[in-house]
């Protein structure tokens, strides 16, 4: 099985304490100093829309948002190109291009801090990856690899998610906190 | 690109019908084609347009950051046509004719909104779905799953019939004729890819009302307005419609004109193809800005346009699809899924439930069930939202749910009983929103947001103006929760501002030599009777005031309306002179960009208003204060002219609005000839030398069409005006105007060459 267009969000650690707009105006300086690895074009601002993209920075290759999916907000990666190597490739790719946007949110916006211990992966394309249990059991020695290599250790709980009409994907959790410095440090 | 471009055409194998299948197959060919320049690029981005594919913002490869135009560096490969790149994300309208979904649609709109887009399903003004950032090698793709739950983005866009409104109340409505639901279906389905309709030289939009009164279908803006009504004939009740054809809104607004007042609905489908019979070969095919239906019936007029029109439905070939359906008209399709109810009586104290009772329910003609508004922030939903919809219709109802003009759901069939049921499941995944087709429930286009043409951000102000109102709502009195606003981006109206109580759309002015985004406020419009009248533009207010603006106009209404008097009426009563008065300063005083730079950028976006665009001028300095004091004086001889066509003067209406446009062509002639004298036949010779064959005027999209209007006016001078040709003019003078400042502005942004 193949997983391509690989997403992954970092959840902010407990509430969002600053105000959403604010990532409107640092993802418009991002776009201006093209800062990101992918083409970035512009922003898009859905705050008005109750649990939703909230402030999407859309690239050619990949979109990175300020989502509250769920009245949960992350840093969500959107990896829309297909991307070359393993799965493990793939998913470590996108987590340390997600890791890299949380240290450079947390850097530039005073305030805000991410989880390091609990993320979400998901596959953005129902064809490759059908939401079931075979999924599942199809990518988890890839899932365990990309932990270990990513974490060091593969102490982490790893929760599917249940409806299958939303994407494949699981909910991590680790035991312990990574470093979100040296992972995003990594992707460089 | 998704990697799975290649997998869907098997999965879906069987479950695509053939002629979908082929279609979808053909265009994807065309992709290839394209792709090794096999096909040109014009003739690519008309086929794609008619499959729903259309171009975004920035897909020239230009963005300006704020401070200065930026490349974004897209791979050099094939356009998708005149200077749109291959790679940048489009946006890809989807057809729902009359509006009707059902629950497994919504399940796939869903899906399709995760995976090709942003996760946003939007919904528009003509009842469309529409999802943005799409890229256009997916797109087969996402036709085919389309395809497969019966939804075709065939004449999407282009020059074609496009989405086939109507009322989302049809079949369920108190006030309605009959159901023109079905007629509604008929017509699309028999002008989908029908030969006499693949040759016009725009777009051919009709639309359905089940009554005159309401606004459901706004009828009097469409091409083809069909409104339902019933006589009795020879003893019998005997259905009918009410044809008005030739309306439109765009940059300049028409009312549809009575064609039939009552055409038999065995003439429904032959009328409708001769008279797209007579706009594919007498339609204006060059003149973009002139091709749409209005204008050959303004050249024609009325009486040569019906002759036409019945003389080439006389010459038509029988064919049997014209009433084949109708002997099924009167099954019901729809029915209810719970018995009907009576509504619980509200013993929960929740004053936002109470409200969105109020605003948000509406009686069903068929006893115990009621439609429930679902009201949609702009339009959006989110994927999860529009599976958890999905859900809620298929639980409370037999999948009967429809969009509205207004961007909206409305579902229908509800039992009373239900009610409150069905909004804690609403309420749950944040779609309860009351003020359902009031105040707060705006209107907007797209705007600068994805929109190629938007000049100001319709989406940022429609946004602003919504939080500031959601605060203080429920207190507001009634007279004003019932209005309606539409915003625009542009003059091009696709957010229906002229049809609202209090329209705005996007313009752009100089302060200090730097950019200002403003909103030209429109009044005088009505929403009711199938949007019965349009309004004009009285004032440009700065983008950053028209909440001050809105709050004022309100206040008037409020202040000084007699009782129960329509604020449509009350603003004839009192006058835009008034009004514009009322909100003179906000057109004044603008603060430095150092006192206040936010001023100079628009609703949630921190960039500098076109700042780059403009610099500081070159010009000479005597020469720019005479330009600003041409086009004051022009300002005001078109407001000026406003009033006149308001006193019932016509014919002084439409000769202000033409010596408005003499004026404001003086005022850029001044820049490079100041001998230039206020002769009427010497303005127009120096401007058409200097800026029409120079091309210096053109617009970047609508090329000539503003000179072309005053062109035109210039050779009508002397003949009397009507009512109506006064208002023409008027709009076609305030775009001109428009025109002149947008010329002006890049003038003064291009270095002095030597
Ligand atoms: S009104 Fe103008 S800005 Fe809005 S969608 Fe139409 S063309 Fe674009």
């Amino acid at each position: 099985m193949e997983l391509q267009h690989v997403n992954v969000k970092i959840f902010v650690d407990g509430d969002l304490s600053i105000d959403p707009a604010q990532f409107i105006n640092v993802f418009h300086s991002w776009t201006a100093e093209q800062s990101c690895e992918e083409l970035l074009i512009d922003v898009a601002d859905y705050r008005h829309v109750p649990a939703g993209p909230g402030v999407v920075l859309v690239g050619l290759q990949a979109d990175y948002a300020m989502d509250d999916a769920e009245h949960r907000w992350g840093l969500l990666y959107n990896r829309k190109a297909a991307a070359e190597g393993s799965n493990a490739d793939r998913l470590i790719q996108a987590f340390r291009a997600a890791a890299k946007a949380c240290e450079r949110l947390e850097a530039e916006l005073p305030g805000l801090t991410f989880s390091r211990q609990e993320f979400q992966i998901f596959v953005n394309d129902r064809a490759l990856a059908p939401n079931r249990p075979e999924t599942l059991a199809a990518c988890q020695t890839d899932l365990t690899t990309f932990l270990e290599s990513l974490l060091g250790h593969g102490e982490a709980t790893i929760t599917a998610e249940s409806d299958p009409r939303r994407r494949f994907g699981v909910l991590v959790h680790t035991q312990r906190p990574f470093d979100l410095a040296a992972l995003a440090g990594a992707a460089t | 690109m998704k990697a799975s471009n290649g997998l869907w055409k098997d999965l879906l194998d069987g479950q695509i019908s053939a002629q979908h299948a082929e279609e979808i197959d053909t265009f994807e060919t065309e992709i290839e084609l394209r792709q090794q320049d096999k096909v040109d690029e014009k003739v690519f981005a008309e086929t794609r347009l008619r499959r729903g594919t259309y171009g975004q913002r920035y897909d020239n490869g230009q963005r300006h950051d704020g401070s200065q135009s930026q490349t974004l560096a897209f791979a050099d490969k094939q356009t998708k046509g005149p200077h749109t790149a291959w790679d940048a994300p489009g946006m890809q309208r989807i057809k729902i004719p009359y509006g009707g979904v059902n629950a497994r649609q919504l399940d796939v709109m869903a899906e399709l909104a995760e995976e090709y887009s942003d996760g946003i399903v939007h919904i528009t003004t003509r009842q469309d779905f529409q999802l943005h950032f799409i890229h256009i090698e997916d797109t087969p793709s996402l036709m085919r799953r389309l395809a497969a739950v019966g939804i075709t983005t065939r004449e999407a866009c282009g020059n074609s019939v496009r989405n086939i409104c109507g009322c989302p109340f049809a079949g369920v409505c108190p006030d309605e004729a009959f159901d023109v639901t079905p007629y509604a279906d008929a017509l699309t389905q028999f002008l989908l890819g029908h030969p006499d309709a693949q040759n016009f030289g725009r777009k051919f939009k009709p639309s359905f009302s089940g009554c005159a009164q309401h606004a459901c279908g706004l009828a009097a803006m469409h091409d083809m307005g069909l409104i339902a009504e019933t006589r009795e004939i020879d003893g019998q009740l005997q259905r009918g419609f009410r044809l008005v054809v030739g309306g439109g809104l765009g940059a300049v607004p028409r009312q549809a004109k009575l064609f039939d007042e009552f055409l038999p609905p065995e003439e429904l489908l032959p009328i409708a193809q001769a008279i797209a019979r007579v706009f594919g070969r007498h339609g204006e095919k060059k003149m973009r800005s002139r091709a749409r239906m209005k204008f050959l019936i303004e050249k024609w007029g009325m009486e040569k346009f019906t002759a036409e029109v019945r003389e080439e439905r006389a010459g038509l070939k029988e064919d049997p699809r014209w009433t084949e359906y109708l002997p099924g008209v009167d099954q019901d399709c729809e029915s209810a899924k719970r018995p009907p109810g009576e509504l619980p009586e509200d013993t929960t104290g929740d004053q936002r439930y109470a409200h969105w009772l109020k605003t948000n329910l509406r009686e069903q003609r068929q006893p115990g069930y009621v439609t429930v508004t679902v009201a949609l922030p702009l339009g959006d939903l989110t994927a999860d939202q529009t599976r958890s919809l999905a859900d809620i219709v298929r639980e409370f109802t037999n999948d009967t749910v429809r969009t509205t003009v207004e961007q909206n759901f409305v579902i229908r069939w509800v039992s009373k009983a239900d009610v409150p049921a069905l909004y804690a499941a609403l309420d749950k995944v944040g779609l309860s929103e009351p003020g359902a087709s009031n105040i707060l429930d705006i209107v907007t286009c797209p705007g600068t947001d994805t929109c190629k043409l938007g000049i100001s951000s319709s989406r940022g102000l429609a946004g602003e103006l919504r939080t500031r109102l959601a605060e203080k709502s429920f207190q507001m009195d009634q007279a004003i929760q019932d209005l309606h606003i539409k915003v625009s981006g542009c003059f091009n109206s696709c957010g229906q501002h002229h049809v609202a109580d209090i329209g705005f759309y996007g313009v752009s002015r100089t302060f200090q030599g730097y950019k200002v985004p403003h909103f030209q406020v429109v009044l005088g419009g009505q929403w009711e009777e199938n949007g019965g009248s349009y309004g004009l533009p009285i004032v440009a207010i700065p983008s950053k005031r028209v909440p001050d603006a809105l709050d004022r106009i309100t206040g008037m209404y409020l202040t000084k309306r007699d009782k129960d008097e329509r604020f449509v009426s009350f603003v004839k009563r009192i006058g835009k002179g008034a009004i514009r008065e009322a909100l003179d300063d906000l057109t004044s005083d603008a603060p430095t960009p150092e006192q206040d730079p936010n001023f100079y950028s628009d609703w949630a976006d921190p960039r500098q208003y076109s700042l780059g665009d403009i610099g500081k001028g070159e010009c000479a300095g005597e020469v720019v204060s005479q330009y600003e004091f041409e086009m004051a004086g022009a300002e005001r001889m078109v407001f000026g002219a406003q009033l006149q066509l308001e006193g019932g003067n016509p014919d002084q209406a439409g000769k202000d609005a033409y010596d408005a446009m003499l004026r404001a062509a003086k005022a850029l002639v001044l820049m490079q000839y100041d001998d230039v004298t206020s002769d009427p036949e010497e303005i127009v010779e120096e401007f058409k030398e200097r800026y029409y064959d120079t091309e210096i005027f053109f617009d970047p999209f609508a090329g000539p069409k503003f000179a072309d209007y005053f062109f035109a006016t210039h050779e009508q001078a002397g003949t009397p005006f009507t009512a109506d040709s006064a208002h023409h003019t008027i709009e076609e003078a305030q775009l001109f105007i428009e025109a002149v400042h947008s010329c002006y502005n890049k003038l003064r942004s291009e270095p002095a060459t030597t």
